[in-house]
């Protein structure tokens, strides 16, 4: 029986890293809504998988998100009492063992019959191998050739969550799927929603790209003091969005916390991330949000409807991951007179030695206070910004090197800058860190096969 | 005619996949979106990122936002995933599009 009035949908967390104590007022709205209500989290970035891929081959039973219980366990048991499901793409590299984890958790809390279903079949390098990736199309087929495949996984859609809410699940957990198909899954599970209603499919899709990201259509990543004045932004609110069986939805947040959702909020998270407004692919619908209208229904409500939507295409995204070697970063500071010169005496220096030592991977030297992030490699902004000579700077080298012998050679030429480098350097910090490369690669949707499984708690 | 910062009139926000950096410019009063519509276009936009080299750039009208979205093609000097810059995701560019001058009469 299709839910009537409107399905609520909060989200917990928006990246690993994420805060893990602003569910709790999310599950109090959802649990005094008295609606269908579902919490998701969304913890997967593009290259956490590969990242937790490489965990997994050093033990089999890791490999999900190391965060998983301390999102869990603050709401799981409120969660259960009112009847709210979660659905969460906590699984990375290895849904099954999350799913365990899941169960784990709730056995601490006592909650003995929790129903947890797993999603998998996006791990494309476990069922079709590393042959059958190389062969496909891709955004920089180079690359493939001769490099460690760490990871290819699918982004799945929104039909194998749903199938699993079907099967009564508590809490379903994925690996990688579409971030929006954690919110469109519970919808077209509660509304029956199917091809060829492509404009609610759209509407879903719409609303989950809105909540992914969770505090940032809420005020975070929005804050510009004076211009764009956020209240509280030390406990900035999550978000709940609220969505209608005809598609449209109002964007919210639980009463009594922080953080602001405007017109402006719900704008920038629309268009973030997003290339054509009329063509965002997913494996369920292409969606078009040229037709999207806003309007402001109370303080902290935004309506929104007018998404419109149209086929998926004939192929699966599929993040391929491989080994990128190692960089390599060290930073030292100098301030008060003449600072900014001593700062680019030891960045010539630095330049001058990585030369010197025959290394020939990519370098680049910032100095952080006069010109860096918004520079280019080669430095163009910093020569021309006219940044006082007196001050406080912070000299930064970094370089990549496929050895780890290299690269640990190029993070120690900022240390040895100590006794060898301009008057007054202080405050070295160096390291040398692993990277991920990752490259695009479309496959059919003949490949693509959704596994279900519901795993219960052992007797006793 | 007097000459303001984009950031007087608009805000921005800026997401990245791998290489690629997508802009949004959203102008705060509807007056004022004819503004960025004339004066914020695509060549400006590759202009200001010129030092980065970068391949195509895009530019979407979305007149019921109020907003452009552009996309930014190989401007990310690598990405997350291989770029030198402190900033891979590109994170704060959206920023560095608002100190573009608009004449405003």
């Amino acid at each position: 029986m299709p839910a009537s009035g409107p399905v609520h949908i909060g989200c917990g967390a928006g990246f690993s890293g994420d805060r893990t104590d602003a569910s709790g007022p999310v599950v109090d709205a959802l649990a005094v809504s008295g609606r269908p209500s579902y919490l998701i989290f969304e913890t997967l970035a593009e290259r956490t998988l590969a990242l937790a891929q490489l965990d997994r081959r050093r033990d089999p039973a890791a490999g999900f998100t190391p965060y998983l219980a301390d999102f869990l366990r603050p709401v799981l048991r409120r969660c259960v009492e009112a009847k709210i499901r979660i659905v969460a793409n906590f699984g990375a590299a290895n849904p099954m063992a999350a799913g365990r984890c899941v169960l784990e958790v709730a056995a601490e809390l006592g909650l003995s019959d929790l129903r947890v279903a797993v999603v998998e079949g996006d791990d494309l390098l476990a069922t079709l191998g590393a042959d059958a990736i190389r062969r496909w199309p891709n955004d920089e087929r180079a690359e493939l050739a001769g490099r460690d495949i760490i990871a290819a996984n699918a982004y799945l859609g929104a039909q194998p969550i749903a199938a699993a809410l079907a099967r009564g699940a508590d809490v379903v957990v994925t690996g990688r799927c579409t971030d929006s198909a954690l919110v469109l899954g519970p919808l077209v599970h509660e509304f029956g929603w199917a091809p060829p209603d492509w404009d609610r499919l759209a509407a879903g899709t719409l609303a989950g790209h809105l909540i992914e990201c969770c505090a940032q259509v809420t005020g975070g990543y929005f804050a510009d003091p004076g211009r764009k004045d956020v209240p509280d932004l030390d406990r900035v609110g999550f978000p709940i969005v609220e969505v209608a069986r005809d598609g449209t939805m109002v964007v919210t947040k639980p009463s009594g916390t922080g953080g602001l959702v405007s017109e402006e909020t719900v704008t920038e998270q629309m268009l973030y991330e997003l290339h054509d407004p009329a063509a965002y692919l997913t494996p369920d619908v292409t969606m078009d949000i040229t037709g999207v209208r806003l309007v402001t229904e109370a303080p902290d409500r935004i309506l929104i409807q007018g998404a419109r939507g149209h086929p998926p295409p004939p192929t699966y995204k599929v993040t391929v991951s491989l080994d990128g070697g190692f960089l390599a970063e060290g930073e030292i500071s100098y301030a008060g007179p003449n600072a900014l010169a001593r700062a680019e005496l030891a960045a010539e220096v630095l330049l001058k030695r990585v030369k010197r030592l025959g290394i020939n991977h990519p370098i680049r030297c910032d100095i952080i206070g006069a010109v860096s992030v918004f520079d280019s490699d080669g430095g163009v902004r910093r020569r021309a910004s006219g940044a006082p000579v007196d001050g406080d700077y912070r000299v930064r080298l970094s370089g990549s090197s496929d050895d780890r012998t290299t690269a640990d050679r190029i993070a120690r030429e900022v240390l040895s800058l100590y006794p060898t480098g301009p008057a007054g350097g202080a405050g070295v910090r160096t390291s040398v860190t692993g990277r991920v490369r990752t490259v695009s690669a479309y496959v059919p949707a003949e490949a693509i096969r959704p596994r279900i499984s519901v795993l219960s708690a052992p007797a006793g | 005619m007097a000459e303001v910062p984009l950031h007087e009139i608009a805000h921005a926000r800026t997401g990245d996949k791998g290489n690629r950096l997508n802009v949004s410019v959203i102008a705060y009063r509807s007056e004022d979106y004819p503004l960025l519509v004339a004066q914020v276009t695509a060549e400006r936009i590759k202009e200001l990122f010129a030092g980065r080299a970068p391949g195509a750039v895009r530019r979407y009208e979305l007149p019921l936002l109020k907003a452009l979205n552009f996309v930014i093609d190989d401007v990310l000097e690598g990405g997350v995933n291989g770029s030198l810059n402190l900033d891979g995701h590109g994170k704060s560019l959206s920023f560095l599009v608002l100190t573009l001058p608009i004449r405003r009469s």
